[in-house]
């Protein structure tokens, strides 16, 4: 369950990276206002949970293009040292924009999952989780066919190979580029929407959000969607093992140690395949 | 002229607290020439190497908790055996602070270096969100979130003249300025000798660096030692002024506090830490009256993404170029002291 949420946010990161050569510091952000934009609609206005999570996602893509648009697109080629720092700028005015409209109290989502867990053998789980699970299986999937098997995604492959090449083939890159990033954002927001039901909102929840997903970038090569679905699973795996056996409050400090080792031992990532996305 | 001006400014700095009565506007001052002292040992990593370092606060961190530690003393149990310290005089606190901090320098210097870009900026900030778990979990050492309180303020002893304890905010301002005085002058000799030659050299070109024998990760290594050993002992002032510090002081907030001073104020340039320094420092003053934390943070970022949009380079870089059109023969002797004082 949390492996699939780190997932969805690690493929973000990575396409964003890969494709624009952008470091997103505004992930995390877009992670929380996933869970925003959900409770809002679920509690404040009383829409349908999957209605409300379908909304979430859209306007998370509708912001990410906004921040494209407005700030990344006059910035092209500039190195990625300044879009960095623009990315950086944008989080903290987006966090406190949250921490400003909605508080800094944790808030909860109410989901109309039943609460008695489901058992199977010896396991229970919540079907909320359940949920979560599937929910985050289907985004993966659903990236990795938009990626492989469509037009969008071809040119997207393109770009990421050579920007200048497929410039010239007719691919539009200023388009590629907000598409790349609003499908990146999006995915950030359904994570903040699916997991922030399980747990609780908070406006700082973005910071170890992006942290993490950092981490499962790196873990998975920079740029490799199979790389960071697979980092995802590791990294929960990792937190959980760390929380039961070394010590809980360590369960955060797990996913930084796994990158500097990685980084020490296999630099490009773990299942870094050079030049290829997909 | 280039010697009357930096007595003058520096006269200024020192006269102070001799007319400002208001305590609270001293005690920011004192806290922006803290974050200034850290934000010149951030320029050398992120100015002169090109290196972004975004976990310079757990330098910071480290020299304020070492210097905290070493003055409080402590007791743990580390692999069974019982490590206990007493207390010593702060100042061999500030010390050791240092001392500390350069080391992690050195070995975060070594590990990190391997890798460029995007990676280095992320092991960075990982290295300084680990250090943050540390201090908020090792309870038996640091007290976690509980903090370590009562610090003791420094204390001179002077032979024969008996001792003097530093509580008041003037005998801190002092202790800053001295301590940023010392800091500036470390940094602008190790720059403008050959050292700091080669450390840009390969912030312009790194192969070509190489290629005339310039050895890459020593000097790297050396900027990051020198960088993280000052922001260490700007973390032991801290610590010792403020006399309480917890783990948020390794908060990532900071260090992009300590990025925006120096991208703003110009990066790469001697004076340019001082000026973002001092301006980012002193804005939350400003702002107080009209607006909440919340949307001082938002006005921080949107200044910084129109700095970063507008005046690229800084603002003494800026400056010295309006000053240099302007085309007077004073203002021209003036810029090109500047600028040699920058590069």
């Amino acid at each position: 369950m949390l492996g699939g949420t780190y997932a969805l946010l690690g493929i973000g990161l990575t396409l964003i990276f890969g494709i624009m050569r952008v470091v997103n510091f505004t992930h995390g952000e877009l992670y929380a206002f996933g869970g925003y934009m959900m409770f809002m609609f679920t509690a404040m206005l009383g829409v349908n949970f999957y209605v409300a999570l379908l909304i979430a996602v859209l306007l998370g893509v509708a912001l990410g293009s906004v921040i494209e648009l407005v700030l990344l697109r006059p910035m092209r080629g500039a190195d990625i040292d300044t879009t960095m720092l623009i990315m950086i700028g944008t989080w903290i005015v987006l966090q406190n924009l949250e921490q400003m409209i909605w508080g800094g109290v944790a808030k909860s989502i109410v989901s109309p999952l039943p609460a008695e867990p489901l058992v199977l053998g010896p396991i229970s789980v919540a079907w909320l989780r359940v949920f979560v699970f599937i929910a985050a299986g289907l985004l993966i999937a659903g990236t990795h066919t938009l990626i492989n098997r469509t037009k969008l995604g071809k040119a997207m492959r393109a770009t990421f190979q050579d920007r200048d090449t497929a410039a010239l083939m007719g691919v539009n890159v200023n388009a590629i580029n907000t598409a790349t990033f609003a499908i990146g954002s999006g995915l950030a927001a359904a994570a903040g929407a699916l997991l922030g039901s399980v747990f609780v909102i908070t406006p700082t929840m973005g910071d170890l959000a992006a942290l993490k997903a950092f981490a499962i970038v790196i873990l998975g090569g920079l740029g490799s969607i199979t790389g960071a679905t697979i980092g995802g699973f590791i990294l929960a795996f990792v937190e959980e093992m760390g929380a039961a056996y070394v010590s809980s409050g360590y369960r955060d400090a797990m996913g930084f140690l796994v990158i500097i080792a990685v980084l020490l031992f296999r630099p490009t990532g773990l299942f870094a395949r050079a030049e290829r996305i997909g | 002229m280039k010697r009357a001006l930096t007595v003058l400014w520096l006269a200024f700095l020192a006269s102070v607290p001799l007319w400002l009565g208001d305590q609270y506007f001293l005690h920011v001052l004192i806290i922006a020439g803290i974050f200034t002292i850290a934000a010149m040992s951030l320029n050398l990593l992120l100015g002169y190497t090109g290196q972004l370092s975004l976990g310079h606060v757990a330098f910071f961190g480290i020299g304020a908790y070492a210097s905290a530690l070493t003055a409080l003393g402590f007791e743990v149990t580390l692999f069974g055996w019982r490590v206990v310290h007493e207390p010593w005089p702060a100042l061999a606190g500030f010390a050791i602070g240092i001392l500390v901090a350069g080391l992690c320098g050195y070995a975060i210097g070594k590990l990190s270096f391997r890798v460029r870009g995007a990676y280095f900026v992320i092991v960075t900030i990982s290295f300084a969100e680990v250090t943050r778990l540390v201090a908020l979990n090792w309870v038996e050492l640091t007290q976690g979130p509980l903090a370590l309180n009562n610090i003791p303020p420094f204390t001179l002893a002077f032979p024969g003249l008996g001792e003097y304890t530093m509580w008041g905010k003037v005998p801190n301002y002092y202790a800053v300025l001295a301590v940023a005085v010392i800091a500036y002058l470390v940094i602008r000799r190790l720059v403008l000798s050959r050292i700091g030659r080669a450390m840009v050299a390969l912030r312009e070109n790194e192969p070509l660096a190489m290629s005339v024998g310039i050895d890459v990760t020593r000097f790297l290594v050396l900027a990051a030692v020198v960088s993280a050993a000052i922001a260490g002992a700007a973390g032991a002032l801290y610590a010792h002024f403020v006399r309480i510090i917890d783990p948020d002081i390794f908060l990532f907030i900071y260090t992009v506090t300590m990025v925006i001073m120096v991208v703003a104020g110009g990066k790469g340039t001697l004076a340019g830490p001082v000026v973002g320094g001092l301006l980012f420092g002193m804005l939350p003053v400003l702002l107080r009256a009209y607006a909440s934390p919340t949307l001082q943070w938002i006005i921080y970022g949107m200044l910084m993404i129109l700095v970063v949009f507008f005046l690229p380079r800084g603002i003494v870089p800026a400056v010295e170029t309006w000053w240099q059109n302007k085309g007077s023969v004073i203002a021209r002797s003036a810029a090109t002291w500047r600028s040699r004082g920058a590069r």
